[in-house]
């Protein structure tokens, strides 16, 4: 047909280049103040990942500048730097990286990132990316200026050198973009690198603002996040197609060393029953498999119960750094923690941790601020589509003690955190922004969400008693002796003695000695009431420089030096009195005090207690 | 022990001897809410029933609350009873000013202490020499009184011998005796301008009335002065108000008593007195023109529905008539049929229908 010959004439591959040319905004390049953030977050992400890669503390450095019209981005890290040869086509390829064929956390995956930086770079301003790089001492620092051919998504080098650098190792990225800055809102760099600083504690981060201004976020740990491993794929996130793949390619001549070896999870005994439920030959040659057995062996391998995915693929934050992190950004009363063990979605392996500071220097009556972030990265925009802030939504946190009006996120002094890390993270988008609401990973949060509700509300329960016993303090310290005063005032009579009555309100053990003087001899009488709610057992001495006489109920004597400790072992149930009686001669001239040990201080009225230490 | 001095004393005293034998300080009052009141067939009025609530020092609340008590008390029998002195409500609330942790919040505070250990004593705050802001009420009829003052004794009469306002109540009404009367019955008014429109078209020769100008919700010294017209002169007592949940509640403070005070109710409560209007059922047999009710007024009817001192079947069936008109009228609203509207007509036939005249 003629139309169709004609059509043919204008059809052609578009590079995908020139896609995100037209479609930046998938690559969150869709307004100018977002698109600066976004620039720093590649440029971050990578120097981050290049640091974990080799092992380095991170010591990143990042300034932006008013270049006229313009604003000028460098981020300039200490990490392994680039070999020369590969520098162009890790700036200026699209889709070229290291990480896309492997199975492990890490933030970047498909090799855009920092690409489609130098892209929306060269296309608002027309100039190309300057990157500096050295990867030892020994070698010269190489400077490169490119550009992207976007038609062919190849790297066109502008200008290539060696050059002398103050720096022994890493890589520094310039690069001029149309964009806008705003300071002091959650969608800013600050605050983009401030979250950036709370879970990567071992990072050190400079921040120089355009006006000048230098913010450092310090390094909390030196210990370098656990290193995650490569792993095989997990058969429950495999799909028909991805496996007809893996069986035409392999370098395994039997189906039974094919199953092993080319995924996680699989051992002898697991392969031999897949292969027999597939009703299929174990020595076959698995590039023969036709179509009907390539679909029995899928069905096979998905009904299959295996163990999970191994888990060092991963390398979560841990409860110690979410800790440190949040306390080192925050001034609050009170951190709670949680690190979920791995769960699986579709295979892959995923991890959910979150922490909570609460009190403190934080907003009282607003809705609680909300911290996500994947794989380490902090996640800015579109919180409202975001899995992690269903699962706080979906919470009763009245229960744990914050507020809900209307549902919906809390409201109260807290910062939460959400940290999920997986081989594969499930975004919404492409410009990984929120993470889907897939179910098992809304399961897992919804269980952290909950364990650390249970954190709040038991530090809410002793902030509560603490409080309580201050108010009870104010009762007995400032309210009760006047009130004591002003009656025994009113009426004539003495003032009093409230000791009982302070000890009913405190719940305490009361010691009171009541001393009269009898035939030149001194009878004492020594009420003890347990006024707390449990049995309490503890020793009362009267340490006296006479020896006492009709001891009732009788106590142990020990001399010491020129005084005697008279002992008594008490157990006394909650509610319940003990009268201990004895006397002296009557030429003391004046009573210690009674001593007890064995109790809290705190519970005690009307003695001295003897600390332990 | 009658006197106000040892009774307040006695209140002291049994906190004293409980910090002394070691219970925690406390006071025991009746709970004064709505639940709480009872009928009294002895003396055909609302007093407290047998719920109680303990104020004791286990809280800072309590604790402060009786700290001030212990300083009122002082104030009290110190000042007003040892020192022959009198203060406002109002007065003993800036008095506290400096009994710095024993200081009143707010008037309503020390209004309520007051209150308190006239429930506790048994007796009333002019016994303590309490006396409230203002004055009571006015009073207009055939009656000659002799009212004992600080500055000597006077005989009055109430028509003659007084302008258009009427004798004033003063706040301690014992001062006050009553000498004659021709009068053949007590009509208690809520409003000013109706008070006006009666004393104008002669209402009080006519009808041999005793006009007694409530506004609104009627001090206490008014309820007790309307208390004895009724008991000593043998008078009915009809109580004139607007048609609102807020003028039946006046209505029940003149003959039922009121909650804040049903410890008072056997001094202050008329039982007999009768309410004359202006009904739910009025709005519909003479078309009074109305105000729609507001929501605090609704809420204020569901709850009259509730209150013990509304059980009756009349009430019950005016307040849910009311509820389902939705509408209110004050009594002016009878102007709206002529000046003499109210005198020629209403009142008549509503007297007629109480057996009043």
């Amino acid at each position: 047909m003629d139309t169709a010959e004609e059509l043919a004439k204008h059809q052609r591959s578009i590079s995908v280049a020139e896609f995100f040319e037209k479609n930046r905004q998938i690559l969150g390049f869709d307004s100018a103040p977002r698109a600066l953030i976004t620039c720093v977050k590649e440029a971050v992400d990578n120097s981050l990942d290049a640091c974990e890669d080799a092992g380095i503390l991170p010591d990143i450095f990042i300034q932006i500048r008013r270049a006229g019209e313009l604003y000028r981005v460098i981020v300039e890290d200490n990490g392994p730097g680039i070999v020369p040869s590969e520098i162009p086509r890790v700036f200026a390829k699209l889709l070229y990286g290291s990480r896309f064929h492997v199975l492990r956390q890490s933030r970047g995956q498909q090799g855009i990132g920092i690409s489609a930086a130098v892209l929306y770079s060269q296309l608002t301003t027309g100039k190309p990316t300057r990157i500096t790089s050295r990867t030892s001492p020994e070698r010269p620092a190489r400077y490169v200026e490119v550009m992207i051919n976007t038609a062919k998504n190849e790297p066109e080098i502008i200008r290539e050198e060696d050059i002398d650098w103050e720096r022994p190792r890493g890589t520094r990225v310039e690069l001029d973009i149309e964009g806008s800055y705003v300071r002091g809102r959650r969608q800013s760099v600050y605050s983009y690198l401030k979250n950036v600083a709370i879970v990567n504690p071992h990072a050190r981060i400079t921040f120089v603002e355009p006006d000048g201004s230098t913010e450092r976020f310090e390094r909390a740990t030196e210990l370098l996040p656990k290193r995650a491993y490569e792993i095989k794929p997990h058969p429950a996130g495999i799909e028909l197609g991805e496996l007809t793949k893996m069986l035409r390619y392999t370098e395994r001549r039997k189906l039974s060393s094919f199953l092993k070896e080319s995924f996680s999870s699989i051992g002898n005994i697991a392969a031999q029953e897949i292969i027999q439920n597939s009703g299929l030959d174990p020595s076959m040659d698995p590039r023969s498999l036709d179509y009907d057995q390539s679909r029995r062996l899928f069905e096979a391998l998905r009904r299959m119960k295996l163990k999970s995915p191994p888990v060092d693929c991963l390398s979560p934050i841990g409860e110690d750094l979410i800790r440190s992190g949040l306390a080192k950004e925050y001034r609050v009363d009170f951190i709670a923690t949680v690190s979920r063990p791995v769960s699986v979605y579709s295979g892959n392996p995923f991890v959910v941790e979150a922490g909570m500071g609460f009190g403190g220097e934080l907003d009282r009556n607003g809705r609680v601020e909300i911290l996500r972030f994947a794989n380490r990265v902090p996640l800015i925009y579109q919180q409202g589509a975001c899995a992690i802030t269903h699962a706080i939504e979906g919470v009763s946190w009245k229960s744990y003690g914050l507020d809900q009006p209307g549902g919906g996120l809390p409201v109260g002094p807290a910062v939460i955190l959400v940290h999920v890390a997986s081989t594969n993270i499930p975004f919404t988008s492409e410009s990984k922004d929120a993470v889907a609401d897939i179910p098992e990973i809304l399961t897992e949060m919804d269980l952290a969400m909950k364990e650390i509700g249970r954190k709040l509300r038991r530090f809410l329960a002793i902030q509560e008693t603490l409080s309580e016993r201050r108010e009870k303090e104010e009762i007995i310290g400032r309210i009760l002796p006047r009130m004591a005063d002003k009656l025994a005032d009113m009426l004539g009579l003495e003032r009093p003695d409230i000791s009982r009555v302070v000890a009913r309100i405190m719940g305490n053990i009361l010691v009171r000695r009541e001393i009269e003087q009898e035939d030149g001899r001194l009878r004492v009488c020594i009420e003890i009431e347990n006024n707390t709610s449990s049995q309490r057992s503890f020793k009362l001495h009267e340490i006296l420089p006479v020896e006492a006489e009709d001891l009732d109920p009788p106590a142990r004597r020990v001399a010491m030096g020129d005084r005697y400790d008279h002992q008594w072992k008490i157990a006394i149930r909650a509610g319940e009195k003990v009268i201990l009686r004895y006397a002296v001669k009557n030429h003391l001239q004046r009573m210690p005090e009674a001593v007890v040990e064995g109790l809290e201080p705190e519970i005690v009225t009307g003695a001295r207690v003897l600390s332990d230490a | 022990m009658h006197d106000p001095e040892s009774r307040l004393l006695g209140i002291a005293r049994s906190l004293y001897d409980q910090f002394r034998e070691g219970t925690v300080p406390h006071l025991v009052l009746p709970t004064r809410t709505k639940k709480n009141i009872e009928y009294s067939t002895e003396d055909d009025v609302w007093v407290y029933g047998d719920q109680e609530s303990v104020r004791s020092v286990k809280t800072i609340r309590g604790a402060k609350t009786l700290l001030k008590t212990v300083h009122l008390i002082d104030l009290l029998v110190t000042e007003h009873l040892r020192g022959n002195r009198a203060s406002t409500l109002r007065e003993i609330y800036y008095i506290s000013e400096n009994w710095d942790l024993a200081k009143f919040a707010e008037q309503a505070e020390s209004d309520r202490l007051i209150e308190d250990l006239e429930i506790i004593t048994g007796l009333q705050r002019e016994d303590f020499h309490v006396r409230p802001e203002e004055d009571g009420a006015a009073v207009f009829g055939p009656l000659r009184i002799r009212e004992r003052t600080r500055r000597g004794e006077r005989e009055i009469h109430c028509q003659e011998d007084i302008g258009e306002a009427g004798y004033q109540i003063p706040f301690n009404v014992d001062f006050v005796e009553f000498l004659e009367h021709d009068a053949r019955m007590v009509i208690a008014v809520e409003t000013g301008g109706m008070y006006a429109r009666l004393i104008e078209n002669g209402f009080d020769e006519e009808f041999d009335a005793i006009l007694v100008h409530l506004k609104g919700q009627p001090a206490r010294s008014t309820r007790r002065f309307i208390k004895r017209l009724n008991t000593e002169l043998g008078l009915p007592v009809a109580v004139f108000t607007d048609g609102d949940p807020w003028s039946y509640r006046i209505y029940a403070s003149v003959a039922y008593g009121a909650i804040k005070s049903a410890h008072l109710s056997e001094h202050l409560a008329t039982p007999d007195a009768k309410f004359l209007g202006v009904q739910p059922t009025d709005i519909v047999e003479y078309n009074l023109s109305t105000d729609r009710l507001t929501d605090r007024d609704l809420h204020a009817l569901r709850a009259e529905l509730t209150d013990p001192r509304f059980g009756s079947d009349y009430w019950q069936k005016q307040i849910q008539l009311q509820i389902d008109l939705k509408k209110k009228a004050e009594q002016q609203a009878f102007a709206g049929k002529g000046l003499d509207f109210v005198t020629k007509r209403y009142l008549p036939e509503r007297l007629s229908d109480l057996g009043m005249a």
